[in-house]
């Protein structure tokens, strides 16, 4: 059986089982089952590795069937694994691995585990078609698929109705970007004739296309792109999105599919090299929502909101570096904040679970004592995300600000400061909620407790691949040559080349930089949090009161987006349908009635009457023979 | 083929006279036109693999110039098909005994449906056309909920109206074919001036955008699907609308030509507001059924939208989605009907924490509902797909308004969904549980999201050559237009 068919059939079949029999077997079962068909296309893809590694032009490939057909134009269900979708597919397989094992423990006391890990399997089934497809419609598939798991498993307790809200929120907020995303499929159609990426992408590469047809291609696609990965302005689903049970924070909201832009992105690479009007317009979104992100991070007080943000900022992070066309930069950082975005969020998953379900930071404090493993491991995905020297943000962040450092001076000036925002946020939260004083006042700090070994054990494993992972693709002045990703994906990019490499002295100011933006944020977060002792903020004046309030983005679509339309329905419905149509078209009724009353009056059965109007048609009739005559 | 005909107007004669009796063996009634399609299969497959609208029968009927006349090519056979399908799902659906007329009705009205769509003959078409008519007249005005006859009269009036335009058409063009006859190529090859078309197209047109409905002709729907029985809103909307649809295809691009062009922008953009316009008011109501009736414009105003847009893409989404959108508005009458007979109420505001006690009817409304919001994978989607796609190579700015439909879809649906389904219970809701035998009919749904969704080649192949014969005989006589 074809490898791809197999990395595809497990989690369909974990989710088939556990969707239909999971709740009926013997407890402790079914999740066993999510996670072992996670590791076993792990495992698989594993496997095909060194057959891409020994040839560089090798690629497994999969024809399922015909989707359909439109006049010669196939639509396949055709897959395919080359050197960029086997490392998504590692990501996600891999990463999903770890956060089933984990979800195994946390979701423990669930009566509906089974249907917990039926959809956590089909969002990674959905994840897989995504990045193995071999064309836009079976990524469109995919790319619906993981927007209706992520709705699904936002709305996983459904009996909350807010959840429900957050989940609704978020499907829709994508389908937004969806309908980007698949104009940009027709326009490709229209001119290609075709999706498969093996007919368009070289078609484009070898210049067929004209440069306004190539951006308008390259921005309907981002729009899609801005949608899933949560960019402005469509990002305000994905702090809400947190409703959800916090592994699905970890695997969704934080490592896989929020990532999916970037993907498309990296995949569409001969179409981005080629539409420098469009990379403009994707640094600046990215630029955008990295500071905004990361501001408005900076005074939240929900443990996993402030990782949203945090989230959002770092998509814009990734979007920068494809903005100025650094497409291993952009996987380079997917890669590693896959590593410490699902550490941070499954130790913060950790703490909720530790404290009893409570995710408010004002009401923590001093958690280091009694969880000292989740402690270790979410203060090493602090210092990955902040740039803490050699560790993997450190490199893979540095890539990023080297890179727009060469491209655009002012847009380097706002990543630095948002990268010092990253790492302010990030401490102002680990101070928070492990040093100083414990703030609980509805429950005792004796009550807190360390999670288990099935939930300990991934966030060491991430722990490690957070310290380590910028052996992946570490610099050219460390290396004296590309790095590891740069040199395994250069085969699948058609423009794109590795960039020159900088002179040693702008290199050591970019490091020195680097590290001076991790040592403020440090400095200043332990300065007010731990010297001074301050409690989380409650803003209520000033820029403080609009960061917590997130600049009133949401109250801001809200009344000029929802409201009028909403008020729109009801005008419509009650003027337009019922008043004036519905009115109206029934008003024939009372206006016949009326002409028939007139007619009976007229024919009211007196032979003199009808004598009258017989004679004075006559003489109207010879009237008007005279006068026309 | 005429038992296609005869056999539901036998059984709804035997079913009225014995309509006390059980309710399987009236069940196994309305399954006899699908048993009759399948089981001709053998001989039908060559004909609707055809690009040719074939006959079948052609009998002397009223003198020579009318005949009876039926034929068959894979448009036709897929209608067929959806008619003889649902029908037994909607018979499936009853829930009240008392409804004496109700089967014998609806029998009644398959036979008429099944005439339409096989119908050879422009005057047999007419005939047909309100044969089907009469039954859904008697089922809205037998068992409305409420103010029954108003509503019943306007459905009448405005229908019939717009029938009696058709019928000018179809006099005009048969005083104009070769010995007076009504027979479909004789009516085809009646050669019309512009003016000529624009007169019988407008007959044609005004017939069809009431049935589909189109906006703004769709005034007598709302109500009707609003408070006719579940059984009754399911016949309208899951078939009798492909009825305008189909005209459209089969009698007035062919029959009208000339006049294509004149109004092609005029129906595209009526369409295309339909698309929002319907949405937009879904996603303020309470009531589930007077949702489902304006998601209904919406949806039949982008299947208009893509007929229109005369490109292959269009017409293959825009059968298929004649197809799926049948399906799936029963499958979501079936389960408001399920909410309604159990809780008591359809109202959004009433409902809610139904998920909390019915996990399988929880997942098959679902379904049903990710059908319609057409996600990839389910039966919405290619026809969804398709049908976007001919807007958009006939115009991309009005893509971008009818794709707005993906949007706005999603809020409605999954509106419905979160406050009948999901939540906390209520006193009503609580303690309720739905027998596993109301939700037959959501498996024969359940079944066709699915297959629709993961395999619509084996749908598609079903009426791709005769979809595309038929726009070959539109464009020749453009061709030869232009």
């Amino acid at each position: 059986m074809n490898p791809i068919a197999l990395i595809l059939l497990f989690p369909l079949l974990g989710f088939a089982l556990n969707g239909t029999i999971g709740h009926k077997l013997p407890k402790g079962i079914a999740p066993w089952i999510g996670t072992l068909f996670i590791f076993l296309p792990f495992v698989i893809t594993l496997g095909q590795w060194d057959i891409l590694s020994n040839d560089v032009e090798a690629t497994i490939k999969w024809d399922a069937y015909t989707f359909f057909n439109l006049d010669g134009i196939i639509f396949k269900a055709a897959f395919t694994l080359d050197r960029l979708s086997i490392w998504m597919t590692l990501i996600i397989t891999g990463i999903g691995t770890l956060i089933h094992l984990y979800s195994i423990s946390y979701m423990d006391h669930d009566p509906n585990a089974a249907k917990f890990f039926s959809f956590l399997n089909f969002f990674v089934f959905n994840m897989l078609l995504l990045v193995l497809g071999a064309n836009f419609l079976m990524l469109f598939f995919g790319w619906e698929g993981v927007g209706l798991c992520s709705y699904l498993l936002i709305g996983f307790w459904y009996q909350n109705a807010s959840y429900g809200k957050a989940a609704r929120k978020a499907f829709i907020m994508n389908r937004i970007g969806d309908l980007g995303l698949l104009l940009g499929m027709f326009l490709i159609i229209k001119n290609y004739g075709s999706l498969e990426y093996s007919d368009v992408l070289p078609a484009i590469a070898q210049g067929t296309g004209g440069s306004v047809l190539l951006t308008s291609i390259a921005i309907l696609l981002f729009i899609g792109a801005m949608g899933k990965s949560a960019q402005i302005p469509l990002f305000t689903w994905l702090p809400d999105a947190m409703a959800g049970p916090t592994p699905v924070s970890a695997l969704i909201h934080a490592a896989t599919m929020v990532t999916a832009g970037i993907y498309l992105v990296i995949r569409c690479e001969a179409l981005y090299a080629l539409a420098p009007i469009a990379n403009e317009f994707i640094l600046w979104i990215g630029l955008a929502t990295a500071l905004i992100g990361a501001l408005i991070g900076l005074r939240q007080n929900d443990i996993k909101k402030v990782l949203a943000y945090s989230t959002v900022s770092q998509l814009g992070f990734m979007f920068v570096a494809l903005g100025v066309g650094a497409y291993t930069t952009a996987l380079f950082h997917v890669t590693t904040h896959a590593f410490f975005k699902a550490l941070l969020f499954l130790g913060a998953g950790s703490v909720i679970h530790g404290v009893h379900d409570r995710q408010d930071i004002t009401q923590m404090g001093g958690l280091k004592k009694m969880m000292p493993l989740t402690y270790i491991t979410f203060l090493i995905g602090t210092l990955a995300i902040s740039g803490f020297p050699l560790l993997s943000g450190f490199f893979s962040k540095d890539e990023i600000l080297a890179s727009v450092f060469h491209h655009n001076i002012v847009a380097y000036i706002v990543l630095v400061i948002a990268a010092l925002l990253t790492a302010t946020y990030m401490f102002r939260l680990l101070f928070l909620t492990f040093h100083g004083e414990f703030r609980g006042t509805d429950y005792a700090l004796k009550d807190v407790h360390e999670s288990n070994w099935k939930m300990t054990t991934p966030l060491v494993v991430l722990a490690v691949l957070s310290i380590l992972g910028g052996v992946l693709n570490l610099p050219h002045y460390l290396l004296h040559t590309d790095g590891f990703l740069a040199s395994w994906l250069r085969p699948t990019f058609l423009i794109f080349e590795n960039p020159a490499h900088t002179d040693i002295t702008t290199e050591i100011i970019l490091i020195g930089v680097a590290i001076s933006i991790f040592l403020f944020g440090f400095i200043y977060s332990r300065s007010r949090y731990i010297t001074k002792n301050m409690s989380p903020e409650q803003s209520t004046a000033g820029i403080e009161k609009v960061l917590s309030n997130k600049f009133y983005i949401d109250e801001f679509y809200q009344k000029a987006i929802v409201r009028p339309i909403e008020f729109l329905g009801d005008i419509l419905f009650a003027l337009v349908d019922t008043l004036l149509l519905y009115g109206l078209t029934f008003s024939v009724h009372p206006i016949l009635r009326f002409i028939g009353r007139f007619n009976r009056k007229i024919q009211n059965g007196n032979i003199e009457y009808y004598l009258l109007y017989m004679v004075g048609a006559i003489a109207l009739l010879l009237g008007l023979n005279l006068l026309f005559a | 083929m005429e038992l296609l005909i005869i056999a539901p107007i036998v059984l709804a004669l035997v079913s009225a006279l014995g309509s006390k009796w059980n309710k399987w063996i009236t069940w196994i009634f309305s399954m006899a036109g699908l048993v009759v399609l399948l089981g001709n299969w053998g001989s039908l497959a060559p004909l609707v693999k055809g690009a040719e609208f074939a006959t079948l029968v052609d009998y002397p009927w009223l003198g020579e110039t009318v005949h009876f006349q039926l034929g068959i090519d894979g448009i036709s056979f897929f209608l067929l098909l959806l008619t003889n399908m649902l029908i037994p799902v909607i018979v499936l659906s009853i829930n009240s005994d008392k409804r004496l007329a109700l089967i014998p009705l609806i029998l009644f009205m398959q036979a008429g449906l099944n005439g339409v769509f096989m119908a050879q003959d422009g005057l047999l078409f007419y005939l047909f056309w309100e044969l089907a008519m009469i039954p859904i007249y008697f089922i809205t005005l037998m068992y409305s909920e409420r103010d029954a006859f108003a509503t019943t009269i306007r459905f009448f009036v405005y229908t019939f109206i717009g029938s009696l335009a058709m019928l000018a058409s179809l006099i005009f063009l048969g005083s104009k074919s070769l010995n007076g006859s009504f027979a479909y190529t004789d009516l085809y090859n009646v050669q019309l001036s512009f003016a000529e078309s624009i007169w019988v197209g407008a007959g044609f047109l005004l017939a069809f955008a009431v049935k589909i409905p189109l906006f703004p002709f769709h005034v007598w729907q709302p109500n009707t699907y609003t408070y006719a029985p579940a059984q009754g809103s399911m016949l309208l909307s899951g078939i009798m609308l492909k009825m305008g649809l189909y005209g459209v295809l089969r009698w007035y691009f062919p029959m009208a030509t000339e006049s294509i062009d004149f109004y092609q922008p005029i129906i595209m953009t009526l369409a295309v507001i339909g698309v929002i316009y319907g949405a937009i008011i879904a996603m303020r109501q309470d009531d589930m059924k007077r949702m489902i009736a304006y998601s209904s414009i919406s949806h039949v105003g982008l299947i208009a939208a893509g007929l229109f847009a005369l490109n292959s893409s269009g017409f293959q989404g825009g059968l298929l989605q004649m197809f799926v959108h049948g399906i799936n508005v029963v499958g979501l009458f079936v389960a408001v009907n399920i909410i309604e007979r159990n809780f008591g109420t359809r109202n959004l505001n009433e409902l809610g924490g139904i998920a909390q006690k019915n996990k399988l009817f929880t997942v098959l409304f679902f379904l049903v509902i990710i059908g319609t919001v057409a996600a990839p994978l389910t039966n919405g989607f290619p026809g969804e797909f398709l049908l976007l796609k001919s807007i958009f190579d006939y115009q991309a700015t009005y893509a971008v308004f009818a794709g707005l439909t993906i949007i706005f879809c999603a809020v409605y649906m999954l509106r419905m969904f979160q406050f009948s389904m999901l939540g906390e219970c209520n006193t009503e809701t609580e303690n309720k549980t739905i027998p596993i035998a109301q939700l037959i009919p959501l498996f024969v749904v359940a079944f066709f999201v699915i297959s629709i969704g993961f395999f619509p080649q084996w749908y598609l192949d079903l009426f791709q050559n005769s979809s595309a014969g038929l726009l070959n005989m539109i464009s020749n006589v453009k061709g030869v237009l232009s």
